[in-house]
């Protein structure tokens, strides 16, 4: 099946006030498309939460976002530390956010949970010392 | 409830989006940390914060918020107020506590939204 669309950004970690413009995009490209308010919803939400660990967590990376006919996919890739634990950085409440990070709004611990409940499919590959790749798939 | 109410109940300075204050606000949000309002804000709802940096509107913006409150007399930048009026975002700043802020919207009938299972 090919992709209707491909969109692709690079995320830095060096401003942290940029952080989800990516995100923001995506949401835009998506509205001109016409696709539905619920899942325009689920996607920003789930990609900005994922930006924002690739900016707090990682030294940034990069984001892409096909299109299909079936379905949304978004892949973040970074380069950071990686995830030594997956399944409890899954649960609602883990964080390893420093005090900086929670000055600022985040580190609840709630961001990959929320990932979760928003998208159809989630995987999160992770090598220590390499980076994090997580893809979420959004059913249309 | 709109946003309009919401400014004369709270004594609200309008920031950006005077022309917007008929907007219909459905349920409200209180909290600093953007993390809970993106795992849990509604549709329609009106986020009052006392966090003030982009994030914040950058969240407002993915959430759907229909309109900020900041309290404790927080004002945002310009850079800020740019991106609220790019999402047609409107920005009001209240001298009140959040309690009293939320205790006041509460009072006037306006609430949190069901809670997810
Ligand atoms: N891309 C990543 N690279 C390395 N570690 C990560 C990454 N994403 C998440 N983590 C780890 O998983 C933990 C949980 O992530 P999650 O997004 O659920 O919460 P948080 O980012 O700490 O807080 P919140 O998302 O509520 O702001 C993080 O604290 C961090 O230790
Ligand atoms: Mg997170």
């Amino acid at each position: 099946m090919p992709n209707l669309m491909e969109l692709k950004y690079q995320v830095s970690n060096e401003d942290f006030t940029r952080a989800g413009e990516a995100s923001s995009d995506v949401k835009k490209k998506l509205k001109q498309l016409g696709v539905s308010p619920d899942v325009i919803r689920r996607v920003a939400i789930a990609l900005y939460e994922g930006e924002i660990n690739m900016v707090i967590h990682a030294y940034g990376g990069e984001i892409t976002v096909t299109i299909s006919e079936e379905q949304i996919t978004m892949t973040l890739a970074d380069r950071g530390p990686g995830i030594p634990d997956i399944d409890k950085a899954m649960q609602a409440g883990f964080s390893t956010a420093p005090d900086n990070v929670r000055n600022l709004g985040f580190g609840a611990g709630m961001g990959l949970p929320n990932m979760k409940k928003n998208s159809d499919t989630i995987d999160i590959s992770t090598e220590i010392g390499v980076g994090t790749t997580v893809v979420m798939t959004i059913n249309l | 409830m709109t946003v309009g109410e919401i400014k004369n109940l709270l004594d609200c300075e309008v920031i950006t989006g005077e022309d917007l204050l008929d907007v219909e606000v459905r349920t409200a949000c209180g909290s600093d940390m953007m993390s809970d309002v993106l795992a849990f804000a509604k549709t329609s709802c009106a986020l009052l914060t006392g966090l003030c940096n982009p994030q914040v509107i950058r969240t407002a913006d993915m959430m759907d918020i229909v309109c900020i409150i900041f309290v404790r007399g927080k004002k945002p930048d310009e850079a800020m107020i740019e991106m609220a009026k790019e999402n047609n975002l409107p920005i009001l700043s209240t001298g009140h506590r959040m309690f009293s802020a939320c205790g006041l919207l509460y009072e006037s009938g306006l609430r949190g939204g069901k809670m997810d299972a």
